[in-house]
């Protein structure tokens, strides 16, 4: 093709590494030409960050690429680093997923937008300042001048990445990579974050590379996509015809890993037998965790963060409890408490947590280590929940040690090998380390020893969120299996809408501390009550092509707000479209409606 | 799955297979060896005098192997002895410092707030002491006694461990992997042994290195203030002052102490990084 901007061919990128040489991009071929956008999706490891690093030239010291990359009529590989310096940045401009760490931290904004300008543009300090301010009004950053004088620390996580975006775009490049520009952001963010780029690829003509492990993102935004894995390139050709008929074993079983808002409810999520039913495992009542801020000047009084603001909730046998929120909304502090954790329970000024009819408050010491042998939890981050110098064997057996002091060495070497098994790790695995283990893996361990007492009840603080799609869909199954065969009680904390949907018998959505809607899982996906719980699901991209396309989605605008400053009255009325006075005035009470519980005045009406 | 890996037996399995720190570590145990065993066999005593080989270079025909010091004195034994005392300095001084540091540090780090607070503001108290001061203030009111100055280095020396360990310690106990365990219910002495303290060691190591030969060097500055130890005892710093004064007509005694002691501290140095590596199993794919 000759109208390709970009033009790969034979792309190979190899790893001189101690264990001899790793090729992770083999081959690889693909153009895109101007004004498309090209969307690369495969698992981590897969090469296709690489593949674009490789292509600027940012490759790690012990990389090397071959084959041919040509950008505009030139090679890009093997350029020397003066030419490059001066493609890079001006004509091709990049997007990474975290935006606080591409953002010095000692540089205000406005600084950090100039010098590129400055640059590659050549402007002065005050034509710098001012074309910042128009491209901070462009990715629609209210109040721009204001922003420009601030530093990276004072912005939220989606206004960080809109001014990335900002800065990537202001020198008008031919193309924009972004690599994984939404995985950190909140569901309702990174639905403002593709509109904006769906946007400003339409108004300025930028051809852009969409590099993601999401499948629901890629088809909303763009036109083709090219399927990666182990460095190889399964399938290539338009989203559609992807999306919809894909050829290759592996685009088909990615495909259909990807949990859909959008599936049929299947009955997946039965409640298992279990001897009485209707027996609570925990109840909480009315749960307060307000921590304390120091004050911000000398003498003003100190500020109160209201992590978790007067929560209840039931769990019974068996059953599975979803909590869903963005980020800072004190989904993770609730687990905290529920757990009698330190140092959260420091912070709870008012509420009970029972579980099994036992007030955990108002145990000893002694007895609430005990109590805690029914009551364990999975963490989010498989690696930083285990201790990296400790073998699985030693990392496993270790509740069983501290519950079970009279066991012999075989006995719980027997009970670790056991469970191991149960939740499909091997028994070679018993010496080894956490860090020798992919993300998947260590989720089983961390899985391993939160069954290994046999708990009644299991708290999942974000449990797949840091895996892959085919890895996560493996670990829910494995969740649903043990729930099935030991009857155990879930309490599902995840941002995922899908997931949840797939594992829960039961959903609660929180804002800002507070539920602001709890439901069974089917009146909660298929009659949403509250503006907010229908935004979140309106967020949710969906891995079809067709469907993304077609559905007009109404964007929630803004960000949570701080929980030190909420609004008053119904804490969601700053972003709500139907907020009213008596929103302002008065917060909304947590009250049936129909099959729902939902605090919203205007519930009924809309 | 028969025998179980540990984090000590792999440790001595990665380090045996690093070949400086394992040079290293038979030079130093051989050097610990002939210190203590060596001036047994010579004929001389480290404070006889000889009074026809006054100041005489080394040589095999009048047995002093090393020479004499301007006194006669033969300087072999005389090392050898200095070695004693300076390696027990260095061990015990760092040792002791190690068991405070490490436990005050993690205590404090781990409970945090106003047991913390209390617990560094008594070692910022500490620090304010002028060390020089306080080795004074012992020697005058105890006399001149080698384990004082044991005392005294130790006294001092935790102060720094105790604050590496609290900061090490405060980023730790707010890992999950730390939550896990007290979401299992595992008490907290428990933890801060076998989850805290083993993942301070690669710190903690590394410091313990550059301590050895820092206190064998404050030991020797103390014997050239008259601090330290007293003659006709002697130790690697006091004869290396003593050597130094002789530089141009007598070579031999800077050159024999100086090479203990920079044997000594090499091999410190050397086994600090093996040990460093060694006991942390991320870095073993590597090497």
């Amino acid at each position: 093709m000759s109208d390709a901007l970009l033009q790969v061919t034979d792309l190979s990128v190899m790893f001189a590494t101690p264990d001899g040489p790793v090729h992770a991009v083999k081959n690889l071929e693909f153009s895109l030409t101007a004004g498309e956008t090209l969307g690369i999706v495969g698992e981590s490891g897969s090469g296709k960050s690489q593949t674009m690093l490789a292509i600027m030239g940012l490759l790690a010291e012990n990389g090397c690429a071959r084959g041919r990359a040509v950008f505009d009529g030139e090679q890009l590989l093997g350029l020397p680093a003066s030419r490059l310096n001066r493609i890079r940045g001006a004509r091709i401009a990049m997007v990474f997923q975290d935006p606080l760490s591409s953002l010095n931290p000692f540089v205000t904004i406005g600084r950090q937008m100039s010098a590129v300008l400055r640059l590659h543009r050549g402007l002065s300090r005050r034509e710098a300042l001012s074309e910042s301010e128009r491209m901070l009004d462009l990715v629609q950053i209210t109040d721009a001048r204001r922003r420009l004088g601030m530093y990276p620390h004072e912005l939220s996580g989606g206004m960080r990445q809109r001014v990335m975006i900002a800065t990537a775009l202001s020198c008008r490049p031919a193309l924009l990579i972004a690599d994984e520009p939404t995985t950190a952001l909140d569901v309702t963010v990174q639905a403002q974050i593709l509109a904006l780029l769906t946007e400003l690829r339409r108004e300025l003509g930028t051809s852009v590379i969409l590099i993601t492990h999401d499948l629901g993102v890629i088809a909303g935004t763009c036109d083709h996509v090219l399927v990666m894995q182990d460095g190889v390139a399964k399938e290539h050709g338009l989203v559609d015809a992807v999306f919809h008929a894909p050829r290759d074993p592996y685009t088909k079983a990615l495909l259909a890993a990807v949990p859909r808002l959008d599936a049929p409810l299947t009955d997946q999520a039965t409640r298992p037998d279990v001897a009485d039913p209707l027996d609570k495992v925990l109840t909480v009542e009315d749960m307060k965790v307000h921590f304390g801020v120091p004050a911000e000047r000398l003498l003003a009084p100190a500020r109160i963060l209201r992590a978790v603001d007067g929560v209840s909730l039931e769990l019974r046998a068996g059953e599975t409890l979803g909590i869903v929120g963005e980020s800072g909304c004190g989904k993770s502090t609730l687990a905290r408490a529920m757990l009698w954790l330190p140092p959260v329970i420091q912070a709870v000024t008012q509420g009970r947590v029972c579980l099994l009819g036992r007030e955990l408050g108002a145990l000893d010491g002694r007895a609430l280590n005990a109590a805690r042998k029914d009551m364990q939890i999975i963490f989010q981050d498989p690696y930083a929940a285990l201790n990296p110098r400790m073998t699985v064997r030693e990392i496993v057996a270790e509740p069983l040690q501290t519950h079970d002091a009279g066991l012999s060495r075989d006995e719980v070497l027997d009970r670790v090998a056991a469970v191991l098994t149960q939740v499909g790790l091997e028994n070679e695995h018993l010496n080894r380390y956490p860090h020798e283990f992919s993300g998947g893996q260590c989720q089983r361990v961390g899985i391993a020893r939160a069954l290994i007492l046999k708990p009644r009840l299991i708290i999942c603080d974000e449990p797949v969120s840091a895996l892959d799609v085919s890895i996560q869909a493996q670990i829910v199954g494995l969740l649903l299996d043990l729930q099935a065969q030991l009857g155990l009680s879930l309490i599902f904390i995840a941002h995922d809408l899908a997931v949840v949907r797939r594992i829960s018998h039961r959903v609660m959505v929180m804002y800002l501390g507070k539920v602001v809607e709890s439901a069974d899982r089917r009146t909660l996906f298929e009659h949403p009550r509250h503006p907010y719980t229908r935004a979140l699901i309106n967020a949710v991209p969906v891995p079809d092509p067709r469907v993304e396309k077609a559905r007009r989605r109404t964007v929630l605008t803004g960000d949570v707000p701080s929980p030190l400053d909420p609004p008053s009255g119904c804490a969601f009325r700053t972003r709500c479209a139907h907020a009213t006075q008596r929103c302002a005035a008065q917060t909304p009470a947590l009250e049936p409606l129909e099959a729902s519980m939902v605090a919203c005045h205007h519930a009924a009406d809309i | 799955m028969n025998r179980g890996r540990s984090l000590w037996s792999d440790a001595r399995r990665v380090l045996r297979r690093n070949r400086a720190a394992m040079t290293a570590l038979i030079v130093l145990t051989s050097l610990t060896l002939l210190v203590v065993i060596a001036p047994a066999l010579s004929p001389f005593s480290f404070d006889d005098t000889d009074w026809e080989q006054m100041s005489v270079p080394p040589s095999l025909t009048s047995g002093h192997l090393f020479g004499t010091d301007a006194l006669g004195r033969d300087l072999f034994v005389r090392t050898l002895y200095g070695g004693r005392i300076s390696l027990m300095v260095g061990v015990v001084a760092t040792i002791v410092s190690l068991l405070i540091g490490i436990s005050y540090g993690a205590v404090s780090g781990y409970f945090g707030g106003r047991i913390d607070q209390v617990m560094m503001r008594i070692v910022d108290i500490l620090y304010a002491m002028p060390f020089m001061f306080l080795v004074i203030l012992l020697m005058v009111f105890f006399g001149r006694n080698i384990f004082l100055i044991f005392v005294a280095i130790g006294a001092i020396n935790w102060l720094d461990m105790a604050r590496i360990v609290r900061g090490q310690t405060l980023s730790l106990k707010n890992r999950e992997f730390i939550e896990a365990a007290r979401a299992v219910g595992v008490s907290t002495p428990r933890i801060i042994r076998r989850h805290i303290i083993p993942n301070l060691l690669g710190v903690v190591v590394v410091y313990v290195t550059l301590t050895i030969p820092q206190v064998i060097l404050v030991e020797s500055f103390l014997s050239f203030l008259g601090l330290g130890v007293q003659e006709p005892m002697t130790s690697w710093g006091a004869l290396v002052n003593d050597g130094a004064q002789e530089m141009e007509s007598a070579p031999w005694m800077l050159i024999f102490p100086a090479l203990f002691l920079a044997a000594t501290l090499f091999c410190f140095n050397f086994i600090g990084d093996g040990l460093r590596d060694a006991l942390d199993p991320r870095d073993r794919s590597e090497r």
